[in-house]
C-alpha cells in the first residue's frame, strides 16, 4: 500500500468493498423480511381474497368467478343485517360515552393526591386481563333474570322490580354495553390519568394565580388539554366497538334470537354456521371499510400535525 | 501516516444539498476543527470520514487510502461522542475492550492496552465501574480511553465536551490538548463553540451551509477573518460592524464616522488602502473588534495608528476582568472593552482610544473581505 | 398535576374529600362485584344458589363445582372438563408469545438502527395490520390452514397468533429502541461489531423492561382470544376461551351455574396471576400500545 499521500494527485490505492460489507447492508432487509411477507400475504393478501370472495356467489365452497355486487345487494336486504348495524350504532355510541365520561372521571379523581391510588387503580384496571368470554359469562349470570341481579332487588325488598334487560329483544344490546363498558373503562382511565399527569404544573399555578377557581380551571385549561387523548381513546374504542365478537356470543349468543347481533357475529354465523362464504365475507369487507373510515381519518392527521408541528 | 485529504465531496440528502464540494487535506498529527452554526454540515462531514454516512461524490482518503467504500471498522479511526456512547451494561474495562475483543486481540495484549489508557487518562481506579456510577467528566474519559485503545490512525471528536458543565468543559479542553501533544495523533474535532475551536485546534474550517468559508490557524481566522460570518462568528463579545461611506483622506482612504452629532474620519490602515480605493464614495461595513476600543494607558501614546476619541457611554457591563461598554457610532451599536477603574456612569462621556491598526472592511453585497 | 385545587376553608375541603373517596369506593365495588359474584357463585351448591342471591356468601364452601368444572364438565359433545383445553391453551400460548416477541423485537432493532430507504413506510404498511378487524381474514386464513396441513391443530394456532401478533410486538420494540441513542450502534460499527454482534451484546442486555412489557401484553391477548380458536380449531382442540363458551351455553339438563362460574375462574386464573404479578408492566403495554407514532 502506498502511504504517501500528495495533494496533486499522487496514486492513492482504492480497496474494493467485500463480501462481508455488502451482506451487511443486505441483512437488515433480510430480517425485515419475513415479517413483511406476512403483512403483505396474510393481511393485505387476504384482504383481497375476502374482498374477491363478497364478489361471487360462494355458498359451502368459495367460488371465484366474478359475481358483481350480488352479495352486497342481498346484505343490505337482508334484515338482520340491518339490525347488526343499528345495534352497533346503539353499542357503540352508548359504550364510548360511558368510557369517555367514566373513565374521566375516575382519571379526575384519581389525580386528587388520594391515598391508596395505585390499589383504586389496579381494581379498576384488572377486567383488562379478562378474556371477553369470561366477562360475558360473569355478567350473563348478573344478569339473570330469575336468579340475579333482579333476584337480589326483589330479596332486598322491592318485591316487583323487573329487570329483563338480557332477556328481552329491545334490550339485549344494552346488556353487552354494560358489561362492556365495565371491562373497559379502566384502560380509558389509564389514559387519562397519564395525561393529566402530563399537564405542565405552571399553567395551572398561572389560572391559579389569576384567580381562577377548581371548576373554572378543569373546564378551561385540563380538559381541553387532554384533546389528544380523547382523540386516542376515541379511536380505540371505536375500534373496540366495531371488532366486537367474544363478548356477544358469550353474553347473548347474539340473541335472543338475532336482536343483539353485531356485523362480526353476523359475519361469523353466515360465514361459518350458515355455509354463505359470500355473503360472509361482505359483511366483512363492510366491517373492514367501516374501521378505514375511523382509522384513516386519523392516521393523516396524526401526520399532518407531525409535519407541520 | 494519519494524514487526511477530503476532496470536493457533496452530500445530499435527496434534493437537499447538505454539503457543496468540501476540500480540506489535513497533515499528520494535525489538530483540525470544524466549527460552525447548527446545521452547516460538519457533524455530516464528520460521519461520512467515519464510514457512518454515504459520500454522494468526492473522495475522503485516510493516510494513503481511498475510504470512500470501507466500512468504518476498516477504515483505522476512532470516535468519541457527544452523548459518550458507552455500552451501559459493560464495565469501563470492558468499554475499551471491546473493539479489541471482536478484533480477536489475544487476552495478554488487550490487558497491556488496557493498562496503558488507564495509565494515560488516570483511570485506573475506575475500571471495573459501570457507566452508571460514572460522572459526566469520567465518562468522556472513558470514551476518549475506548478511542486511545485503538491507536488509530485519526481521531473524530463529535462535539464531546457539548453535554459537560462550563467549568468541567474548560478542564477537559486542557486534557485534550494536553494529549494532542502526547500523543501527535491526527484529531478531527467538530464543535459549535468558536472558543474550544480557538483554544484546541492548530487549524480551524469555519463551516456555514455545507460549504468552508475560511480555513486557516486560530489568529489567522481572528485577525483576518475571510468574510462578515467568520468575523461575526468568531470572537467574543463578537466583532462590532459598521456602515460607513468611503473617503479620500490626505492622500489616503478613510471611512465616515460620526458619534452623535461629531463627524470624524477613520484613516484605513496601509495594508488596506489599495483595496478600499475603488471603493472611494460607496458604502462598506468596517470591522472592529471590543477589545481595539479601550481606554485610556501609559503606552497608548507609543502606537501610531491609535486615535483617540470621545463617545458617549450608553450601557455598562462589568464582567470581572474588564468591563464592556456600548456606544453608539454611525447609529450602530458598538462594544468597548475598558479597564473596571475606567468605566464612567452611563449617559457620560469618556475618550477612548481606537485602535485603527487592525480594522477590517467588508463588500456590503458579497460580504467578503476587501484585502 | 401535583396539588389538589383547594379552597381556602377546610370545611368545603372535607366534604369535597369525602365525596371524592366515596364516589371512588362505590366504583371499586362496582368493579369488583363481578369477580366477588363469581367466586362466590363457584363456591355455592345449586341449592344455595336459588335460595339465596347474587351477593349472598355461600351457606358452605364446596369445591365440587371446581371439580366439575376441571374434570367432567360437557364442552359440547365431549365431556371431560377443561382441563384438556387448558393445556391446550398452554401448548399454543408460550410458543406464539414467545416468536413473537422474539421476532417483535429483531424487527423493532432493525427499523430503529439499521434504517434504509422505505423501511418507515414498511413500518406504516405494518402498523395498520394491527387496526383491521380479523373478520375479513377468516376465510382466506382457514382455506390457507387447510393447504398447509394444520388446520384444526396447535401449530396452526401457534401460526395464526404470531402472524397477526406481529404487527404489535413491533411495535413495541420499535418505540422502546427508539428512545436508545444511536450513537451507541455507531459506536460499536465503529469497534467492529456487526450487525448480530450490536443485538446480542448490547441491544438485547438493554431490553429488559420492553421485553416484559410484550410478554405480557402478548401472553393476556393470545390467551384471551376466542376468535381464532373458534374459527380454527374444533372439539378437542379447542382453547380455553372456546371450551368456556360451549360449556355455559350448553342447553342438555340443568344449568349449573356454580360450575359455569367456576370454569370461567379456571380460564381468567393465568391472566388475573400475571395482572396482579406484574400489573404495572401491562399497564405500561396497554398505553405504549396507545401511544402509536
Amino acid at each position: 500500500m502506498n502511504p504517501s499521500l500528495g495533494s496533486s494527485g499522487q496514486a492513492l490505492v482504492r480497496p474494493r468493498r467485500g463480501i462481508a460489507d455488502y451482506v451487511e447492508t443486505a441483512l437488515p432487509k433480510v430480517v425485515l423480511g419475513p415479517t413483511l411477507i406476512c403483512a403483505l400475504i396474510f393481511v393485505y393478501g387476504f384482504i383481497l381474497w375476502t374482498a374477491w370472495l363478497s364478489f361471487t356467489e360462494s355458498r359451502i365452497l368459495p367460488r371465484y368467478d366474478f359475481a358483481g355486487l350480488v352479495q352486497y345487494v342481498a346484505l343490505f336486504a337482508n334484515d338482520r343485517w340491518w339490525i347488526a348495524l343499528k345495534n352497533l350504532g346503539i353499542f357503540g355510541s352508548l359504550f364510548i360515552l360511558f368510557c369517555l365520561a367514566t373513565g374521566l372521571l375516575l382519571a379526575i379523581l384519581l389525580d386528587q393526591r388520594i391515598r391508596a391510588e395505585g390499589f383504586l387503580r389496579s381494581i379498576y384496571l384488572y377486567p383488562m386481563a379478562l378474556s371477553f368470554i369470561v366477562t360475558g359469562t360473569a355478567w350473563r349470570w348478573i344478569l339473570n333474570p330469575g336468579l340475579g341481579f333482579e333476584h337480589l332487588v326483589r330479596q332486598l325488598g322491592f318485591e316487583h322490580f323487573e329487570f329483563p334487560l338480557i332477556v328481552e329483544p329491545k334490550t339485549s344490546i344494552y346488556a353487552v354495553v354494560i358489561a362492556g363498558a365495565w371491562q373497559s373503562t379502566g384502560f380509558v382511565m389509564a389514559l387519562f390519568l397519564a395525561g393529566l399527569r402530563g399537564i405542565d404544573d405552571a399553567i395551572i399555578k398561572a389560572a391559579q394565580v389569576d384567580g381562577a377557581g377548581p371548576i373554572r380551571i378543569y373546564a378551561s385549561i385540563v380538559i381541553p388539554s387532554l384533546r389528544p387523548v380523547f382523540f386516542s381513546s376515541l379511536i380505540i374504542l371505536a375500534h373496540i366497538a366495531i371488532k366486537s365478537f367474544d363478548l356477544v356470543m358469550a353474553l347473548t349468543g347474539g340473541g335472543p334470537g338475532f336482536s343483539s347481533d353485531l356485523p362480526a357475529t353476523f359475519m361469523y354465523t353466515f360465514a361459518f354456521n350458515r355455509n354463505q362464504i359470500g355473503l360472509g365475507a361482505a359483511s366483512a369487507m363492510m366491517m373492514l371499510m367501516t374501521v378505514m373510515a375511523v382509522i384513516i381519518p386519523m392516521i393523516y392527521s396524526e401526520t399532518r400535525r407531525q409535519r407541520h408541528g | 501516516m494519519g494524514s487526511l485529504s477530503i476532496r470536493n465531496v457533496v452530500k445530499r440528502f435527496g434534493p437537499v444539498q447538505v454539503l457543496k464540494g468540501i476540500s480540506i487535506e489535513a497533515q499528520d498529527g494535525e489538530f483540525l476543527i470544524l466549527v460552525g452554526p447548527s446545521g452547516c454540515g460538519k457533524s455530516t462531514l464528520l460521519n461520512m470520514i467515519a464510514g457512518l454516512d454515504t459520500i454522494t461524490s468526492g473522495e475522503i482518503a485516510i493516510g494513503g487510502r481511498i475510504v470512500n467504500d470501507l466500512s468504518p471498522k476498516d477504515r483505522d479511526i476512532a470516535m468519541v461522542f457527544q452523548s459518550y456512547a458507552l455500552y451501559p451494561n459493560m464495565s469501563v474495562r470492558d468499554n475499551i475492550c471491546f473493539g479489541l475483543k471482536i478484533r480477536k486481540v489475544p487476552k495478554e495484549k488487550q490487558d497491556e492496552v488496557v493498562a496503558r489508557v488507564a495509565k494515560t487518562l488516570q483511570m485506573e481506579h475506575l475500571l471495573d465501574r459501570m457507566p452508571s456510577q460514572l460522572s459526566g467528566g469520567q465518562r468522556q474519559r472513558v470514551a476518549m480511553g475506548r478511542a486511545l485503545a485503538r491507536d488509530p490512525m485519526l481521531f473524530l471528536f463529535d462535539e464531546p465536551l457539548s453535554n459537560l458543565d462550563a467549568k468541567l468543559r474548560v478542564e477537559m479542553r486542557t486534557e485534550i490538548k494536553l494529549l494532542h501533544e502526547r500523543l501527535k495523533a491526527t484529531i478531527v474535532y467538530v464543535t459549535h463553540d468558536q472558543i474550544e475551536a480557538m483554544t484546541l485546534g492548530d487549524r480551524i474550517a469555519v463551516m456555514k451551509e455545507g460549504e468552508v468559508r475560511q480555513l486557516a490557524t486560530p489568529q489567522e481566522v481572528y485577525d483576518n477573518p475571510a468574510d462578515l460570518f467568520v468575523a461575526s462568528f468568531i470572537g467574543s463579545p463578537s466583532m462590532n460592524f459598521i456602515r460607513c461611506p468611503v473617503v479620500a483622506e490626505n492622500g489616503g482612504v478613510g471611512v465616515q464616522l460620526h458619534e452623535d452629532a461629531e463627524r470624524f474620519v477613520f484613516p484605513a490602515p496601509q495594508a488596506v488602502r489599495e483595496g478600499l480605493r475603488p471603493w472611494v464614495g460607496k458604502e462598506v461595513i468596517m470591522g472592529i473588534r471590543p477589545e481595539q476600543i479601550t481606554d485610556r494607558s501609559p503606552w497608548s501614546g507609543e502606537n501610531p495608528h491609535v486615535v483617540s476619541r470621545s463617545a458617549k457611554v450608553e450601557v455598562v457591563q462589568p464582567t470581572g476582568p474588564d468591563t464592556l461598554m456600548l456606544i453608539h457610532l454611525n447609529g450602530t451599536p458598538v462594544t468597548c472593552r475598558v479597564h473596571p477603574e475606567s468605566a464612567p456612569h452611563p449617559g457620560d462621556k469618556m475618550a477612548l482610544m481606537f485602535d485603527l491598526s487592525k480594522l477590517i472592511f467588508f463588500d456590503p453585497q458579497s460580504e467578503k473581505r476587501i484585502s | 398535576m401535583a396539588e389538589p385545587y383547594r379552597t381556602h376553608a377546610a370545611g368545603p375541603q372535607l366534604i369535597g374529600r369525602t365525596v371524592i373517596y366515596t364516589l371512588l369506593i362505590l366504583f371499586a365495588l362496582y368493579y369488583l362485584m363481578p369477580l366477588f359474584v363469581m367466586v362466590t357463585t363457584s363456591l355455592k351448591t345449586l341449592d344455595d344458589i336459588r335460595a339465596g342471591n347474587l351477593l349472598a356468601l355461600p351457606a358452605q364452601i364446596g369445591f365440587d363445582a371446581w371439580v366439575k368444572a376441571w374434570g367432567t364438565a360437557c364442552t359440547g359433545v365431549y365431556c371431560g372438563g377443561l382441563k384438556g383445553n387448558f393445556m391446550n391453551s398452554v401448548s399454543f400460548v408460550v410458543p406464539a408469545v414467545i416468536i413473537s416477541t422474539l421476532i417483535g423485537a429483531f424487527n423493532g432493532y432493525v427499523l430503529t438502527m439499521w434504517r434504509f430507504k422505505g423501511s418507515d413506510m414498511l413500518f406504516t404498511g405494518l402498523l395498520i395490520g394491527c387496526f383491521i378487524p380479523f373478520q375479513v381474514v377468516l376465510l382466506p386464513m382457514a382455506q390457507t390452514l387447510g393447504w398447509l396441513g394444520i388446520a384444526n391443530s396447535i401449530p396452526g394456532l401457534i401460526f395464526v397468533h404470531v402472524v397477526y401478533g406481529l404487527a404489535f410486538t413491533t411495535l413495541f420494540f420499535r418505540n422502546f429502541y427508539v428512545t436508545v441513542p444511536a450513537e451507541l450502534t455507531k459506536a460499536a460499527r465503529i469497534d467492529g461489531a456487526g450487525f448480530f454482534t450490536i443485538f446480542w451484546r448490547i441491544i438485547l442486555p438493554l431490553s429488559p423492561p420492553i421485553i416484559v412489557v410484550c410478554v405480557i401484553w402478548q401472553f393476556t391477548q393470545i390467551w384471551n382470544d376466542f376468535l381464532f380458536g373458534v374459527v380454527f380449531s374444533s372439539g378437542q382442540r379447542q382453547p380455553i376461551t372456546v371450551a368456556l363458551n360451549n360449556l355455559v351455553n350448553t342447553t342438555t339438563g340443568v344449568k349449573e351455574y356454580n360450575v359455569d362460574m367456576a370454569a370461567a375462574i379456571i380460564a381468567a386464573i393465568p391472566t388475573l396471576f400475571v395482572y396482579v404479578v406484574a400489573g404495572k408492566y401491562f399497564l405500561r403495554g396497554l398505553t405504549a400500545g396507545a401511544v402509536k407514532g
